[in-house]
């Protein structure tokens, strides 16, 4: 095993450090698959918190993990965007491009969905590359629209309800990104890849 | 929670600043984005419970500071615990922390806290509110669950088993204003001098505490500075934003989290947190 360290969090808690956000949605499907059983598996940025579980029992468990360190692909989800976000020129000029092309390459990705937090459904979307990460809104909107596309850094994350929020904004969708009533509440949960489409 | 069922309802004729429902929690959701919640004072939600006869996955009503007033549509035996208020049925003063079976029509009025703050309310039968996620619990960050409890809300209720042979007494013991804590994941974002510090000091809870986290005010505790990615926090997590100020995550904390988790409280003192008012000094000290 390696580039893994297991850290405590209180007496029934451990966080595990991994590289990458790639690698902690990896670890925490195969935690599920390993069948640990945990209260809670929350992968991160660069770790997965495992909640209401021994953490010897982690530490006996995890040099197993190293083998298989690529998770199986998830499921496909494609997401239909109108590309009028209110940033979208400030993207181009941050590219040094046009919004044409903006668009060009926002829809030629595949992105994955490596964890979620902030709000119910809203995914952490990795996929965009490093020399495409752009700011943060120096001070956040107060009311982010439901469905509006954004990007910080090299993330992207789409808006499931109306909350506050500093992403930069490319678009809207209609997608349903967040129902209870559904067997898979959140639409782009960790480990689903998605493709955006452009709709005009 | 819009007709009155069968087997009879409650109507929240005042809500109250904040009375929402709440059982033990949901659990299994956190990578998604959604908190745990639950009540917020675990022990007397539990006592509340089991003095009504009820099941540990009842759902209760958690009023904050201003109390709740209900009117059954049929006769319940109901229990008051958590922060002391007055109970009165139809204006007369029935005992906290006791069952008490009232009539159909009468008027139930839960009291402004007088110490405390979350005072707990278990209905015999419980509350048959359809669950979100595996739970009739709400949180106030995401807002998952049933709505806040409102004005003519209708609460039906479950089916009344055997009411349990009342206890001899119930002795709720004064908390002491302690908070133990043990170090976190990012203990090492305070050097030494920022431990000591830590330990035996005392601060305030600031008024901006919720069901979220608890907010302290008090020593500034220096860290290393730096950026950490978000990761996942636990029930109890202290997190120490750049201000230097703790705070400490409640059941309806954030799943994650940018600020480092210097320590967490210990598992036995989080139902202090529920009950500690603006204001009131509590004291840190590391186990």
């Amino acid at each position: 095993m390696t580039d893994v360290m297991v850290v405590d969090v209180g007496t029934r808690a451990c966080l595990v450090e991994v590289d990458d956000a790639v690698a902690a949605a990896s670890l925490a499907t195969w935690v599920r698959a390993a069948g640990l059983p945990a209260e809670e598996v929350v992968p991160a940025a660069r770790t997965v918190l495992l909640d209401g579980v021994d953490p010897a029992a982690v530490r006996e468990l995890l040099p197993r993990w190293a083998a298989q360190h690529a998770a199986p692909p998830g499921p496909l989800v494609r997401v239909a965007v109108r590309y009028s976000g209110p940033d979208l020129a400030r993207v181009a000029d941050h590219w040094g491009c046009t919004t044409e092309e903006v668009v060009d390459l926002h829809t030629s990705l595949e992105f994955t969905s490596t964890f979620c937090g902030f709000a119910p459904g809203f995914a952490y979307l990795t996929g965009l590359p490093v020399e495409r990460a752009v700011p943060r809104l120096e001070s956040p909107r107060a009311r982010v629209a439901p469905g509006s596309v954004g990007l910080a850094d090299t993330w992207c994350g789409v808006y499931p309800t109306a909350s506050p929020g500093g992403w930069l904004l490319i678009g809207t969708t209609d997608a349903d990104l967040w129902d209870v009533d559904r067997a898979e509440p959140a639409l782009l949960a960790p480990g689903t890849r998605v493709r955006f489409e452009a709709r005009q | 929670m819009t007709a009155d069922g069968p087997l009879g309802a409650v109507e929240v004729v005042d809500a109250g600043p904040l009375s929402t429902l709440q059982d033990r929690g949901r659990q299994g959701w956190a990578h998604l984005g959604v908190p745990r919640a639950g009540a917020l004072d675990r022990g007397a939600a539990a006592l509340a419970r089991r003095l009504v006869g009820g099941g540990p996955d009842d759902a209760v009503i958690e009023t904050t500071v201003g109390g709740v007033v209900l009117r059954p549509h049929r006769a319940v035996t109901l229990a008051v615990t958590g922060a002391t208020c007055a109970v009165r049925v139809d204006g007369r003063a029935v005992a906290h922390g006791a069952p008490a079976t009232v009539p159909a029509g009468a008027l139930v009025s839960v009291g402004p806290a007088v110490t405390g703050v979350r005072s707990y309310v278990a209905l015999a039968g419980g509350i048959a509110v359809a669950p979100v996620l595996g739970s009739r619990s709400t949180d106030t960050l995401a807002w998952v669950g049933p709505p806040r409890l409102a004005a003519g809300d209708l609460l039906v209720l479950g089916p009344t088993g055997q009411l349990p042979e009342p206890p001899p007494a119930v002795v709720v013991r004064p908390r002491e204003p302690v908070l133990r804590l043990r170090r976190g994941p990012r203990a090492d974002w305070l050097d030494r001098t920022g431990w000591s510090r830590l330990d035996g000091a005392s601060y305030a809870v600031a008024p901006d505490s919720d069901r979220i986290g608890l907010r302290l005010t008090g020593p500034r505790l220096e860290r290393r500075s730096g950026e950490l990615a978000s990761e996942g926090i636990v029930l109890g997590a202290v997190q120490l934003p750049p201000s230097g100020q703790p705070v400490v995550f409640l059941a309806d904390h954030p799943t994650t989290g940018g600020y480092p988790v210097v320590a967490v409280v210990e598992d036995d003192d989080l139902d202090l947190c529920a009950q500690l008012r603006p204001g009131d000094e509590v004291l840190l000290r590391l186990v």
